[in-house]
């Protein structure tokens, strides 16, 4: 679900499609953006540290929503993720922020997921974070990380 | 170029030319070209997968000739662990008096430095915050797909000597320097870790001998060996490093084992996405089985796998009370790695990131126009590998032959337009005829 397009500025645009409940995928778009970044040779902190974070957004979408899109611009000084899905919507953001505040279904918290850490675990690995939603359409995460230098 | 060692080489006059080996690559590293593979050297990491599934035996693993002992005043030999798991015997007394036999002075088993290197792990554990999981360096072919293919991880290697390397030094100490000592290697990625090691600038082994041939030349002595055997002295620990699942024995609950190279992929993507930072440690194996599935190993890996698994049984787990001198060892960083474990970032397209970014940009752009078959026939392993290496430099659109038989089709139809279009000197009539003909055909 890998789609890359031909755009003005110097970037390379990643798009990946996410699916409710697919366990099975979910990864690929993190897969996809590091393989993206190690052929940039971006540095490796940096690398790690938007695999970590496209993970658990992917995860997120997986586990609560009922399909979204990732899209990653890659830049070299700057990445920025912006993950939309169509689905329940966040009531409480702050709420949702917290360490171990998680809606997760039990089936799901089951299968070692869902622990309420997934947002607070992106935060640590971004420079900024920004979290829009609306309760019954959907959630909008924007993501952005700077290169802090060469290796 | 000449920067790497390899042990795999490619014997030209026994390859077809075939698609298995780049395939199978866990680096693409092979390229077919002029109807035989080519190997990027700094791609290579030695794990021995092309050597495995080449149906010509066209790749193989350089290993020493055993007339480099006679270069030594006297010789040590040390066995891998997963020697002992080669041979029907029950008693690995007897192999290694066979060893000895075959013409060496002493031998100083692999398993007892790994005995030494598990108490040194365990404690290297308790004492480094470095990241968790910590992943073992022991297997050579995985710390070298760390440095190609996962720089963020190597961080979390354990950087301790391994029980090869160890085995050779205290050889030497406590044996005398004189001694050359030879490696009887289950593998290429071994006998590289020798001839090129990472973390330390010359490694303490002297020279690496097949485990096949080895192999052979102890059947040879194992009556004679049956009627004096020696006496092992390692334990259970570090026999049990022979086969994967050898190392996490010793490192407790919150350890994990994976063995093959495309398996260990998978688990330090894992790694790399924080998803394992519950484990205090990784055991990861190049080969299916760990060490017993060498591809210079003898044996059906998985026998091996249980007769290593019996013969730890048997021997028992020992202490760090059963290692002497380790305390002092451990004091004094024997142990350690001398030197950094670098990145070799031979995967990117450019030193320069907005330069990659543009070559990037051309390479999806090259693959979106190439068929997707991924079928290998133009030598790359992929169609992205095919884009990747245009974009390089090193490969053209037209070795898809797909894209060549597209452009002969285009190439074709224009001599036809061409042989249809009579001249003007044959008058218009003809070019009126033609015409009328069209509409009939179309009619």
């Amino acid at each position: 679900m890998n789609d890359a397009r031909p755009n003005n500025d110097s970037r390379i645009v990643l798009e990946f499609r996410i699916k409710g409940m697919d366990f099975t995928t979910a990864g690929e778009a993190a897969t996809g953006i590091k393989r993206t970044m190690t052929q940039l040779g971006m540095p490796a902190d940096m690398i790690r540290r938007v695999a970590s974070a496209t993970y658990e957004a992917e995860i997120n979408v997986v586990i609560h929503a009922h399909r979204g899109c990732l899209v990653a611009k890659i830049g070299p000084e700057r990445i920025e993720i912006c993950v939309e899905d169509e689905g329940p919507g966040i009531p409480d953001i702050d709420l949702a922020m917290q360490d171990g505040y998680s809606t997760a279904p039990t089936h799901v918290r089951e299968m070692g997921f869902g622990a309420g850490m997934g947002l607070t675990n992106i935060k640590r690995c971004v420079d900024q974070m920004h979290l829009d939603s609306v309760v019954d359409k959907g959630t909008t995460l924007r993501l952005l990380f700077f290169s802090k230098g060469r290796e | 170029m000449a920067d790497y060692y390899h042990s795999v080489t490619l014997d030209a006059e026994k390859c077809k030319g075939c698609t298995n080996c780049i395939k199978r690559c866990p680096t693409e590293a092979i390229r077919v070209r002029d109807g035989r593979a080519w190997i990027f050297e700094e791609r290579c990491i030695d794990c021995g997968e092309c050597i495995r599934v080449c149906p010509n035996h066209a790749k193989l693993a350089v290993t020493d000739s055993l007339d480099l002992v006679k270069a030594y005043p006297k010789s040590v030999i040390i066995p891998a662990p997963a020697f002992m798991g080669q041979f029907p015997t029950p008693d690995p007394g007897v192999v290694l008096s066979a060893l000895r036999l075959i013409g060496f002075d002493e031998v100083y088993e692999v398993a007892l430095a790994a005995d030494a290197v598990s108490m040194a792990m365990r404690r290297y554990l308790k004492e480094h915050s470095s990241p968790r999981p910590l992943i073992s360096s022991a297997c050579p072919a995985v710390v070298r797909l760390i440095q190609v293919r996962f720089p963020a991880l190597l961080d979390h290697l354990i950087k301790l000597e391994s029980p090869m390397e160890m085995a050779a030094k205290i050889a030497k100490d406590t044996l005398g320097p004189e001694h050359g000592v030879f490696f009887v290697s289950p593998c290429p990625a071994k006998v590289t870790a020798i001839k090129q090691p990472v973390g330390r600038d010359k490694s303490a082994v002297d020279g690496a001998f097949s485990m096949s041939a080895i192999y052979a030349e102890c059947l040879r002595q194992m009556e004679h060996a049956a009627r004096a055997p020696l006496i092992p002295k390692a334990s259970g620990y570090g026999m049990g490093w022979g086969r994967s699942g050898g190392e996490t024995t010793i490192m407790g609950r919150d350890s994990l084992a994976v063995d093959g190279i495309h398996q260990c992929i998978k688990v330090f993507e894992e790694v790399e996405r924080d998803k394992l930072a519950g484990l205090d440690f990784i055991e990861a194996q190049a080969c299916v089985t760990g060490c017993v599935g060498g591809c210079l190993a003898v044996e059906n890996p998985f026998v091996a796998r249980v007769r290593v698994r019996n013969l730890a049984a048997e021997r028992g787990a020992h202490g760090e009370e059963a290692t002497p001198g380790l305390e002092q060892r451990l004091k004094s960083d024997y142990f350690t790695y001398l030197s950094e474990v670098k990145a070799r970032p031979v995967l990117r397209l450019d030193d320069d990131i907005s330069r990659a970014i543009d070559k990037l940009r051309q390479l999806e752009a090259v693959e979106d126009q190439l068929p997707g078959l991924d079928c290998g026939a133009c030598g790359a392993p992929s169609c992205r590998a095919l884009a990747e290496d245009i974009v390089r430099g090193y490969a053209d659109e037209m070795d898809c032959v797909l894209k060549l038989r597209e452009r002969v089709h285009g190439m074709a139809e224009e001599i036809v337009d061409l042989a249809r279009h009579l001249p003007r000197s044959m008058g218009m009539k003809s070019h009126t005829q033609q015409s009328e003909d069209d509409d009939g055909e179309a009619g």
